[in-house]
């Protein structure tokens, strides 16, 4: 009997017995089902934590933090310097594995105003123009500051978006985007003239949904309108987009204009006692056309350096050790946070959530096999007749042998297909159902990876009761009544 | 040369430990074109006898030779390839497929030779015009009577054109008048030139046949050819016709 033939049997066979055949085709299409709405959903995870990872910037970026002085270490606490600009150019000097090297000055109790609005940044930190690439900013418009900013210390700042919707409105309650370039705020009674506007961070899924959003009429607004605060700014109102909202809650200036405006006031004068202005004036005056290099080693809040390759990470913290302990006098008064082990952690949550959907899926396909077997042995002693007909007339063990398994096949291939069809109802349900920026994503390989498997099943499930048939007596067979 | 020959055989079952001889040391020779009556009462070893003839069942001992190939020897496979080539089975209770038409039944010897679809069709549909069926091929098994099924299945155990029909009881579960017209075409088809051995308990079926052979504890009692002895006159017929 040729192949074709004996799958035209099988499908026969299998339309004789249509309710009995979908039910048993039930577990198969719970398997495939789960197996593919699993792997989608943990996609969508991994798809938001990939996008998550890469705004915070990339597995490269490590951060130097001050740590308290070790307990054996503690005799030499006042000559801890903490993290300093010599650091910055030290680790230039000398640690070739470290590809960039950016210094962050934040301070707090910020706060920007400009006509009656104000907000106090999230991030307000005075860098270097390289802070852009290596926190992976995205100039939307006007440009970062340079070094010439920077050595002159102007008064010059790049904003997120979410500074811009404080003071000038967003482009939902406005209706159309007011991109604030030249315009002057004030920072702690100091103008600054914005330079440049980071993009619009958000999740796929949300600029997905913004974007849809834009082609309907506005809402009519209901009651007068009130801030409600940090995070919940329209367009990345949904939770999970912390990381997003963080970033778009930063103010970046030139690192000399940090240190010169608002630290070297605070810290000439010990203890900060808000004369910001007197200060500035001061300093003003004695800085203008000067460098940084006429005040003293400023002290940073951190230092963030970037790997030359992920793969020597290890060998390039080492090295980084080894120049900052020099330049702290031995004190280890530092440490290094990479972002390894938050990615670590969502490798885990991810691989966990694989591992149970696979652990679920694999079960049902199991007793997705387990049916298909069952009602195969069922099928077979119902038909012991017709299978001893079938040898008498000259069908072969690897006649009745196939004809058994491509029933069982056909089952779990018509039971996959249905799967298939089924997980993408499912996901399509979900998405519609909860939607967050996590979307459900179904890829290819689930779904041939879950087809291979139902068509592994029914092809094991099959040999048994199809060798089962094959091995039949004829004789014994017709004679059975 | 003889179509089949049997020497020495005899099929031996254990039973609990007791050993039924339900064929012993049978020799027995066939020659094409005959048409033969294998005659015994129940449980003497008729049905036994036909499987060993038809390669369904293989004997616990002697030899079988047929149409000059020792089937002893042979393979499951070249068993398989043997009943569907040489051998056409009719059974007492029709064995059909239930789940296939009258047509598709009778391909599905063909099937298994590996004919194609049109060859199948045109075979089985010239099979159905011998036994007067071609005007039910679309029907299943279940919408036809007794005698009907039994024509389709000695069509379709003729479409092959194997070299021996073997028809086990093929009237025991029809009524007389059909059963005799059932008879009638295997006297017909033997007039043909077919080879047929019927099976069966019944001496006056057993009459319509030239060659006798009859069985008894497994053994050949008698062995009687009425055409060597001129005895044999030709069957009679109460019907004319196939009809029924
Ligand atoms: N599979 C078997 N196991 C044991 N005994 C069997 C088996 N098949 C047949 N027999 C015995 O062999 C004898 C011949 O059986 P059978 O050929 O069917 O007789 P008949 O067809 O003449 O009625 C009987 O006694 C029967 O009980
Ligand atoms: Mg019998």
């Amino acid at each position: 009997m040729n192949p074709l033939n004996a799958i035209a049997v099988g499908f026969k066979e299998i339309w004789a017995n249509k309710f009995r055949s979908l039910l048993t085709m039930l577990g198969i299409i719970l398997g495939v089902s789960s197996l593919v709405a699993m792997s989608a959903l943990v996609k969508g995870m991994e798809n938001g934590m990939k996008e998550a990872l890469i705004a915070i910037g990339g597995l490269e970026k490590v951060r130097v933090e001050e740590q308290d002085i070790p307990v054996w270490q503690q005799h030499m606490a006042d000559q801890a310097v903490g993290t300093t600009m010599g650091d910055v150019h030290a680790l230039l000097r000398s640690a070739p594995l470290i590809t960039m090297v950016v210094p962050e000055m934040r301070t707090r109790n910020i706060t920007m105003t400009r006509l009656g609005k104000s907000i106090s940044p999230w991030n307000f930190i005075g860098t270097w123009p390289n802070a852009v690439e290596l926190n992976q900013h995205v100039m939307a418009h006007g440009r970062m500051f340079n070094e010439i900013d920077d050595e002159n210390a102007r008064n010059v700042c790049v904003i997120g978006t979410a500074v811009r919707n404080a003071l000038f409105g967003s482009p939902e309650q406005i209706g159309r985007e007011i991109i604030p370039i030249g315009e002057f705020v004030n920072i702690n009674n100091q103008r600054f003239k914005i330079i440049g506007m980071f993009e619009h961070y958000e999740a796929e899924q949300d600029k997905k949904a913004r974007e849809l959003a834009k082609d309907k009429p506005p809402e009519p607004k209901g009651g007068p309108e009130r801030s409600k605060g940090f995070g919940s700014s329209k367009g990345s109102s949904r939770s999970g987009g912390f990381v997003f909202d963080l970033k778009n809650n930063t103010v970046y200036i030139p690192l000399n204009t940090m240190w010169l405006r608002f630290r070297a006031a605070t810290g000439v004068s010990g203890a900060g006692s808000g004369s910001y202005s007197r200060s500035s004036g001061s300093s003003a005056s004695s800085t203008s056309g000067s460098t940084a290099e006429f005040v003293p080693d400023p002290r940073l809040s951190t230092l963030s350096i970037k790997i030359a390759d992920i793969d020597k990470m290890d060998e390039a913290l080492q090295q980084a050790k080894n120049v900052m302990l020099h330049t702290h006098k031995g004190i280890e008064d530092f440490s290094f946070r990479t972002q390894e082990n938050w990615s670590e952690g969502i490798t885990q949550a991810i691989s966990n959530a694989r591992m149970s959907g696979g652990i679920i899926s694999a079960i049902s396909l199991l007793v997705g096999g387990i049916g298909i077997m069952n009602i195969m042995l069922a099928s077979i002693t119902e038909r012991v007749r017709e299978i001893g007909i079938r040898k008498a007339i000259g069908a072969t063990f690897f006649d009745v042998f196939t004809q058994i398994l491509v029933e069982s096949v056909v089952i779990a291939i018509i039971g996959g297909l249905a799967g298939l069809f089924t997980s993408n109802m499912l996901v399509k349900l979900l998405v519609a159902m909860s939607p967050t920026e996590n979307t459900p994503v179904i890829t290819m390989e689930s779904m041939l990876l879950a087809f291979g498997f139902s068509v592994a099943v029914g092809i094991l499930a099959g040999l048994f009761p199809a060798f089962k048939a094959a091995k039949l007596n004829p004789i014994q067979a017709l004679r059975y009544e | 040369m003889a179509l089949i020959e049997l020497r020495g055989v005899s099929k031996i079952y254990h039973l609990g430990g007791e050993e039924i001889r339900a064929l012993d040391n049978v020799d027995l020779d066939i020659n094409p074109g005959e048409f033969i009556s294998i005659i015994g009462p129940s449980g003497s070893g008729k049905s036994t006898l036909m499987h060993i003839l038809g390669c369904l069942d293989s004997p616990s001992k002697g030899s079988i030779k047929l149409d000059g190939m020792e089937i002893g020897s042979a393979s499951a496979r070249e068993l398989a390839r043997i009943r569907n080539q040489k051998i056409g089975f009719v059974f007492q209770f029709f064995n059909l497929l239930p789940k296939l038409n009258v047509l598709q039944n009778v391909e599905l010897p063909m099937v298994y030779a590996g004919c194609s679809s049109r060859e199948r069709r045109e075979r089985a549909m010239d099979a159905l015009r011998l036994v007067e069926m071609d005007n039910r091929a679309k029907h299943r098994p279940m919408q036809l009577s007794g005698g009907q099924q039994q024509r389709a299945a000695i069509a379709r155990a003729l479409v092959n054109s194997p070299k021996i029909v073997f028809a086990d009881e093929p009237t025991g579960n029809l009524d007389s008048h059909t059963g005799e017209t059932i008879l009638k075409l295997f006297h017909d088809l033997s007039l043909k030139g077919s080879t047929i051995a019927l099976v069966t308990h019944d001496p006056e079926i057993a009459a319509v046949t030239p060659r006798k052979i009859e069985i008894r504890d497994g053994k050949i009692s008698k062995n009687v050819d009425a055409k060597l002895s001129g005895q044999h006159d030709g069957p009679k017929f109460a019907v004319g016709s196939q009809q029924n």
